[in-house]
């Protein structure tokens, strides 16, 4: 058996192990193709058709192609085309990365960084869920509560042990902002991201950071999988990529799930003792969590109908507590995003210098939220892309229109964790503006309060 | 049925009407459709640009380039190259979703008549790929094109080459040989069918190949107008 591991180590690049690849992604050599497994790429039920690389079942989803290669009428998915077409009449290959063993790096944490108190009692258990190799740990900690320094040690722990590790997320901003921050903390160990459009597309390093959809690639090769924001859009939404995460795995594996936001399926499980868990109550500059305000306003829909902001909304923002902070302000729609801009530009001239809207299908995306990040903008109008995983030192939130339906409980709790992230400026005023209370704001409000009264506050 | 771009369900509103009549099958929801906006306005009679003022400077360009008679009639462009058909058509086209070129098909129907209606006897020629890039993507988006309309459809061309015309400039293209072979002769009027119109390098080599041939005239009609 050790033999055979030498050998695989060597005859195959790096590249290729632990993979799930199309037909058209095989390479040409014969001395790797060999060894691939061919999978079968559509399986047809009685009833449903299941395509093997997503899981997908749902039939709309499933389109018919006359196809030019083999030049019959069939199946392919649609649901993961964005990785690639899968097709009837092509097989998947596989490369299990399950008996490959990886570098030992003897303490690679080049992090001088201290932890709190509360990150090192979860990071604590994070190195003994590692080491003993549970499968399943969740750390439940605040916005704002630092949980990737929390991961540092469990990481370093893990790649002493030669194990293959994977950060994976449900967001391509997230992945971006991770990258950076964990190759500064392990400097020696080669450090990947991967999302749709990454400039690295090859995922042969032992330490991966990729979107929860790049995992459709991935075929039984990870120890360790630690999976951020378990419960953001659109990995609680979207079956298939669970099913990836699962994949990619290896047989014997533990899985972190780190949220701030656990939803119901998840606190079901804690309340049942039946998942190992931590909760880290505390922000790491040891302050509070700022508590949103609801503020109703009558006119609401009537302004937003005109493409105009409540006047009980300016002002507010001619009254801030600290007319220094940058604004956030949420919106539900991207066209809202678009129509507020213009008119928040002339309202608000005296107060804000720069206004910029960003939604997910701006192409300056990347670059608006960093020129936010350097003050360059003072009010960034947003849908919920930047509802997680992004960090401003000082702002304040409002969300407009709190009680549309895209602002669930989880969101709310992750918009409002966007203030006071700073030790500079560790508090900031949240409003949630609506013109009718929701559960979804009545819930949020409350989860905070409990979760300042679990930090002892 | 659910949206082939948004994939939320679509609900037909029921009333008298299509009650009445059982209503047109679409495959796109309300909210998508509104985004599929046709070239409105004045462009010019040759190749379907914007433009205010009459034939445009690129066009009579080709005029000189063919000493006076242009191979192509005129092209007609149903949709401009705005962001959300340039992602419908990259997913389409290039990741290969097939089932994607139906959104297209109710316009494209509609505009080939009213564009082509007094051309008497057309014979619709898809532009071919390349038996390389056909096999890889599985399907030829033209053909696909083609088959929506109501005419007689001949595959008479073949394609030589193999590099994409989407990577190269003006100058590479305009320049570059013809790419296109004849296997038919045709003595009907054509309409070449082609799923964009950049600089109409492309199709003016296909054209010419044809009015070489004996080809009384050659229209070009194209979903987007680059």
């Amino acid at each position: 058996m050790e033999k055979q591991v030498y050998q695989i180590q060597h005859l195959l690049p790096k590249s290729y192990i632990g993979k799930l690849l199309l037909e058209s992604e095989l390479p040409e050599d014969p001395n790797i193709i060999k060894h691939f497994t061919k999978l079968p790429p559509i399986k047809k039920e009685l009833f449903q058709v299941i395509c093997q690389r997503c899981n997908n079942k749902t039939p709309h989803l499933f389109g018919n192609i006359p196809c030019a290669k083999c030049n019959g009428n069939h199946i392919y998915c649609r649901n993961c085309i964005m990785m690639g077409r899968v097709m009837e009449c092509e097989y998947l290959y596989a490369c299990s990365g399950e008996e490959v063993k990886w570098t030992s790096y003897n303490s690679c944490l080049t992090w001088e960084g201290e932890l709190t108190k509360a990150q090192q009692h979860a990071s604590n258990q994070i190195v003994d869920a590692i080491q003993k190799g549970q499968s399943e740990f969740l750390v439940w900690a605040v916005c704002g509560a630092g949980k990737t320094e929390m991961l540092f040690e469990g990481i370093e722990v893990g790649l002493k042990l030669g194990k293959r590790i994977c950060i994976a997320t449900p967001r391509a901003d997230v992945v971006r902002e991770l990258k950076p921050r964990i190759q500064e903390a392990f400097q020696e160990v080669p450090v990947q991201a991967l999302y749709g459009g990454s400039e690295e597309k090859e995922g042969s390093s032992q330490l991966i950071i990729a979107t929860t959809h790049q995992l459709l690639r991935f075929y039984r090769t990870f120890d360790i999988v630690i999976i951020d924001e378990i419960d953001a859009f659109p990995y609680h939404h979207d079956p298939s990529l669970s099913f990836a995460v699962n994949r990619a795995k290896k047989t014997k594996h533990t899985t972190i799930y780190l949220t701030a936001t656990p939803r119901k399926d998840l606190r079901l499980r804690i309340a049942l003792n039946k998942l190992p868990h931590t909760f880290v109550p505390l922000r790491y500059h040891g302050h509070p969590l700022p508590v949103p305000t609801l503020q109703i306003s009558y006119s609401l829909q009537k302004a937003l109908n005109e493409k105009k902001v409540p006047q009980i909304l300016l002002h507010w923002m001619k009254n801030r507590q600290n007319p220094n902070r940058q604004l956030l302000i949420f919106v539900p729609t991207i066209s809202l995003a678009d129509e507020l801009t213009t008119y928040l530009k002339e309202q608000t001239e005296v107060l804000f210098k720069k206004v910029v809207s960003v939604h997910a299908e701006d192409e300056d995306r990347v670059v608006k939220i960093n020129q936010f990040r350097q003050r360059e903008i003072d009010l960034l109008i947003t849908t919920t892309i930047l509802e997680r995983g992004v960090t401003f030192p000082s702002v304040d939130v409002i969300v407009l229109d709190a009680g549309h339906e895209v602002f669930d409980e989880a969101a709310l709790v992750q918009i409002a964790g966007r203030a006071g992230r700073s030790a500079d400026d560790p508090t900031g005023e949240i409003v949630f503006l609506h013109d009718g209370k929701t559960t979804a704001m009545v819930n949020a409000v409350r989860s905070i309060k409990q979760m300042n009264k679990r930090g002892g506050f | 049925m659910h949206c082939l771009w948004c994939h939320e369900e679509i609900l037909q509103e029921i009333n008298w009407i299509n009650l009445l009549s059982p209503p047109k099958q679409t495959r796109i929801c309300y909210r998508c459709s509104e985004q599929l906006i046709v070239i409105s306005g004045n462009r010019c009679p040759q190749c379907s640009r914007l433009n205010e003022r009459g034939i445009c400077n690129d066009c009579l360009r080709w005029k000189e380039l063919f000493e006076g008679e242009d191979v192509i009639t005129f092209n007609y462009s149903v949709f401009p190259y705005t962001s959300f058909i340039k992602e419908v058509v990259a997913k389409w086209k290039y990741r290969g979703d097939y089932e994607l070129g139906f959104i297209f098909r109710e316009k494209f129907l509609q505009f080939f008549k009213e564009a082509f209606q007094s051309v008497s006897d057309p014979i619709v020629v898809p532009i071919p790929l390349s038996k390389e890039r056909l096999f890889e993507r599985g399907f030829n988006q033209t053909e696909m094109l083609a088959s929506f309309l109501p005419v007689e459809t001949q595959h008479v061309l073949t394609r030589v080459q193999g590099e994409k015309q989407a990577k190269k400039t003006r100058v590479e293209r305009i320049s570059s040989e013809n790419p296109f072979n004849l296997k038919k002769k045709l003595n009907n009027s054509v309409i070449l069918v082609d799923d964009i119109y950049t600089t109409g390098t492309t199709l003016r080599h296909a054209a010419k190949l044809l009015r070489e041939s004996g080809c009384p005239d050659v229209y070009t009609y194209t979903l987007v107008r680059g």
